[in-house]
């Protein structure tokens, strides 16, 4: 056997149904499984399929055991793989090898959490854990407290080797929300300037509120198919045609270079490898915004601009709508929703722009899309390149 | 009163680095084989992945590598808002989190690469956490 090269199952495997809740932001009425089955629901609705349908079922939160029990499915092929908020990339990329192989042939991936309303949360929630675990003796007595005292540490890092101010992470929150405002769905819509961001409360210098994203209810999810059938669904097939993945730490404080995201590095080069394209093919961003300053090691890992040119770069405007990056076109997990683990989400949108269905946000003529994001705090990363031909 | 934040649980790779502490002693590892030193405890180098460690006493002098300056506070923290909380690397190289004290908690005080120095924090008469201070010129 040759050596296996990953651009054997480029254009292989391709959603074929994607939906998320029928609403999202404030929904005290569902729990986290209620969550998960009606994205479940509306994503197979889309692909013309039902839960008899599914062999194979991925998702992150609660484990597949306890979501096969609550839809009453028996799947052949599982996947648990629960490193935070980009899992669902990583679900898709496993999907692909898993159908290429005939391990399965309709994948379901679902996303739920109920984020904001805490109703029946089930699973493993992250966290130092423990008091004898690494981050419970060597985090937890300094005063960490969730994501905005953790995965802001390497800010202050970035500024200092860069000179990236606080003005250009102030411009991402600018930009995405501009997208929010051509989004119904959207928790926040109303224009915000850079001066509102710096103006907004301290949360952990350098980051104000506005900086951070927003915390909502909600899910989303997938349904795969192989080559065999992709066109047989009422919609166009979107197809993977990049994966990337890589895991490197779990507490911040043991991240390897404060500034630059270096397994995001990793998982980029992979996906491209994979797709066999150039940066220059990508028409459209999805680059996880749990904080402002995501997408700009986003856009550096991945090549988009060089090391330190993340913040004037966005800071132009770009990503903006109108310009030449559209990015996070659904306003992103700063100002559209985010649940906990938004990587479905950033999906969606990619889905949905490849589809033509994205509305007053749509992309003309977008082709290829890219969607990154990170779990924990710049742990692990995941990279999809999808495409709509 | 009583010390109500988070406290740490010594495990067996980590009881050496604990006891150096309640010595007023910063005792991490280093490798013989790569001479690097690293942090948090383990018994194998995770630069060279070599098994030949050994603990030594450093000098718990460093520099200010990244912080934040937070303002919600974890449990116990409450009346400490602003606090700083950073990532020292020391000068034998490894970095570590901690809390900087005995510094206003504002950005013009609080910078990049100002040199640290370790202050014994005996929370408990159990516990020394390691904490830092800016260096006394």
């Amino acid at each position: 056997m040759p050596a296996p090269d990953s651009r054997a199952l480029r254009h292989k495997v391709a959603i074929v149904g994607a939906a998320e809740t029928d609403t999202v932001g404030l929904l005290p009425n569902h729990s986290m499984l209620h969550l998960h089955a009606e994205s479940a629901f509306n994503a197979l609705d889309d692909a013309g399929l039902t839960l008899a349908d599914v062999d194979g079922l991925a998702t992150a939160g609660p484990s597949p055991v306890q979501l096969s029990e609550y839809l009453g499915i028996a799947p052949t092929w599982i996947d648990g793989t629960s490193v935070g908020g980009g899992s669902f990339l990583i679900h898709v990329g496993h999907a692909v090898a898993a159908i290429a192989a005939g391990y399965a042939s309709v994948v379901l991936i679902t996303h739920g959490e109920s984020g904001r309303s805490r109703v029946g949360v089930v699973g493993a929630g992250g966290g130092a854990g423990g008091n004898q675990t690494p981050g419970g003796q060597f985090e937890a007595p300094f005063g960490v407290f969730g994501p905005p005292s953790t995965f802001s540490i390497p800010i202050v890092r970035h500024m200092k080797r860069f000179g990236t101010t606080e003005e250009q992470f102030a411009a991402v929150a600018v930009a995405t929300r501009a997208w929010a405002v051509k989004n119904p769905r959207a928790l926040m819509r109303a224009p915000i300037t850079v001066e509102d961001v710096l103006n907004s409360r301290l949360v952990a210098w350098p980051l104000h509120l506005l900086n951070c994203c927003v915390v909502t209810d909600g899910g989303g999810a997938l349904v795969l198919v192989g080559e065999d059938r992709a066109r047989d669904f009422p919609k166009k097939p979107v197809w993977v045609l990049g994966r990337g993945e890589a895991g490197a730490h779990s507490n911040i404080s043991q991240m390897r270079d404060f500034t630059q995201w270096t397994h995001g590095i990793a998982a980029g080069e992979n996906a491209f490898h994979m797709a066999d394209i150039d940066r220059s093919a990508i028409d459209h961003a999805m680059f996880y915004d749990a904080f402002t300053h995501t997408p700009v090691y986003a856009l550096e890992a991945l090549g988009f601009v060089k090391p330190g040119e993340g913040g004037p770069f966005m800071a132009e405007m770009h990503t903006a709508p109108g310009g030449d990056f559209p990015m996070n076109t659904n306003g992103g997990g700063l100002s559209y929703t985010h649940t906990g683990m938004y990587g479905m989400f950033a999906i969606q949108e990619s889905v949905a722009q490849l589809r033509g269905e994205a509305g007053e946000r749509q992309i003309r003529d977008a082709k290829i899309g890219i969607v990154h994001a990170p779990g924990g705090f710049f742990a692990s990363v995941s990279t999809l390149i999808l495409g709509n031909e | 009163m009583a010390y109500n934040k988070p406290l740490p649980a010594p495990t067996p790779e980590t009881q050496e680095y604990w006891d150096g502490l309640k010595r007023h002693e910063l005792r991490i590892q280093r490798c013989r084989d790569c001479s690097r030193h690293y942090f948090y405890p383990r018994p194998f180098c995770p630069h060279c992945y070599s098994r030949n460690v050994e603990w030594t006493t450093v000098s718990g002098k460093g520099k200010l590598h990244t912080f934040v300056i937070n303002y919600r506070p974890a449990r116990g923290f409450e009346s400490d808002v602003p606090y700083v909380i950073a990532i020292v690397e020391l000068d034998e190289g490894a970095r570590m989190m901690t809390n900087l004290i005995n510094v206003q908690p504002d950005p013009q005080h609080v910078t990049a690469d100002m040199p640290v120095e370790i202050v014994y924090d005996d929370v408990t008469p159990e516990v020394t956490l390691p904490k830092f201070q800016p260096a006394r010129r």
